[in-house]
């Protein structure tokens, strides 16, 4: 019998990132529109693993993920061990671009979870012409904080335990077992101060208010998409971003919460696939 | 269903037999010893924890209480933990905390530490309803 192996394929790209020699690891399946995944914080791209399985998809899109500096099975640079590492707009925006250029991806979609989210309305405002279209999921100019991130990187608590901890809320309670757990293991596995320093981006430095109104979506068509159960931003945060965006289209996804695409694959598939639909059709 | 006080309170006093009972737990919390005051309405209650086990719940009134951090939630929180399958905002205790209705304070250590055990710990009740 032959082995079940999944149709994704895994390398590393070499790129410069602030000027730094950078080996940044992806994956990716499909074939056609390239449809470029960005993870949450404190995660990798392991998250979008159930797009890169499912045919309906890669049929008709190239579905890439690739994990950020410090992130999954990204070298962190030369030197990690004596900085702290802290994501920002700039970087964070460089990292997707630089990624999409390496790769020679013409006008791809990007689809962003949460800091991808929040990151997909930065290439919103700043870059929309290199975008088919933008879909944000969890996506918010600002949301209010719910901890205090000190607790994430401190050495009498286990960095791996408190980050899944927090975050384990966040899904919802019908999210099944399997796949709310497998969410949290990235979680248990991500770098020292890793999660803490993406949220730096996400709760310091990012925040994007006042220049929402600068998004066009007839340049580049956007989606913002939320779970119902995210407390960290909630519906109500997207839908008070999407009121200051003329022709956003906005969904909130029933019984998930904020990682929609690895708590409950099959739900998000429901919301997702009419979103892709539409892309598609649009470039036909 | 729809509980007043009483039944919170008598939801709450099956915790330390389910904890106790409970292998997981009590592995995820091999390593904890604290005391802690969970407030149901108005009612305290203050857990003496020992390597993961409830070793006593006593109800206050308490005189001078001494305890590392406390969790107390209006009676609507945990109504709405507790409920088989939970709304949105009821679901988790720090979404409780965003919304306003249940406060965390104190030294957060030994919670921060060991947040699936105080998370699992308070869903009990939830769980023993048939829910997860």
């Amino acid at each position: 019998m032959a082995a079940r192996i999944d149709p994704i394929i895994g390398r590393y790209v070499h790129m410069s990132l602030g000027g730094r020699a950078h080996r940044i690891y992806f994956e990716e399946a499909g074939q056609g529109i390239p449809l470029v995944c960005l993870h949450t914080a404190g995660a990798d791209g392991r998250q979008y693993r159930h797009l890169m399985t499912d045919s309906a998809i890669t049929e008709h899109f190239r579905v890439l993920a690739f994990d950020l500096p410090w992130h999954g099975k990204s070298t962190p640079p030369d030197g990690w061990e004596r900085e702290e590492y802290r994501l920002t707009t700039h970087s964070y925006t460089e990292a997707i671009r630089a990624f999409c250029a390496a790769l020679e991806l013409t006008r791809p979609v990007a689809l962003g979870c949460s800091i991808g989210g929040r990151i997909v309305l930065n290439l919103a405002i700043a870059h929309a012409s290199e975008f088919r279209a933008l879909i944000g999921l969890e996506a918010a100019e600002f949301q209010q904080s719910w901890y205090d991130t000190e607790w994430l990187h401190r050495p009498d608590v286990h960095g791996g335990e408190v980050c899944a901890g927090l975050v384990s809320g966040l899904m919802a309670p019908q999210s099944p077992e399997v796949p709310r757990w497998e969410t949290l293991w990235m979680y248990m596995q991500g770098g020292p101060g890793v999660f803490k320093g993406d949220l730096h981006f996400y709760r310091v430095e990012g925040d994007l208010r006042g220049r929402i109104a600068a998004i066009d979506t007839r340049i580049c068509p956007l989606y913002l998409l939320t779970g119902e159960y995210d407390y960290s931003c909630t519906p109500e945060d997207t839908r008070r971003t999407a009121a200051q965006i003329p022709g956003v289209e906005v969904v909130v996804m029933k019984e998930v919460g904020h990682f929609p695409m690895s708590e409950n694959p099959a739900q998000f598939r429901r919301y997702i696939l009419p979103v892709l639909e539409r892309i598609r059709g649009a470039a036909a | 269903m729809t509980d007043n006080l009483t039944g919170l309170l008598e939801r709450f006093e099956t915790v330390p037999a389910a904890a106790n009972a409970d292998q997981w737990l009590q592995r995820r919390g091999r390593f904890l010893s604290t005391e802690c005051l969970v407030g149901i309405g108005a009612v305290p209650y203050r857990l003496s924890i020992e390597h993961g086990r409830i070793a006593r719940c006593e109800r206050g009134p308490f005189v001078m209480p001494s305890w590392s951090f406390a969790i107390r939630g209006e009676e609507e929180a945990w109504r709405g933990h507790w409920e088989p399958m939970p709304a949105p905002h009821y679901h988790d205790i720090f979404a409780l905390s965003k919304r306003g209705l249940l406060h965390i304070e104190g030294d957060l250590h030994p919670l921060m530490a060991n947040v699936f055990y105080f998370k699992t710990l308070l869903a009990l009740p939830r769980r023993r309803l048939g829910g997860h």
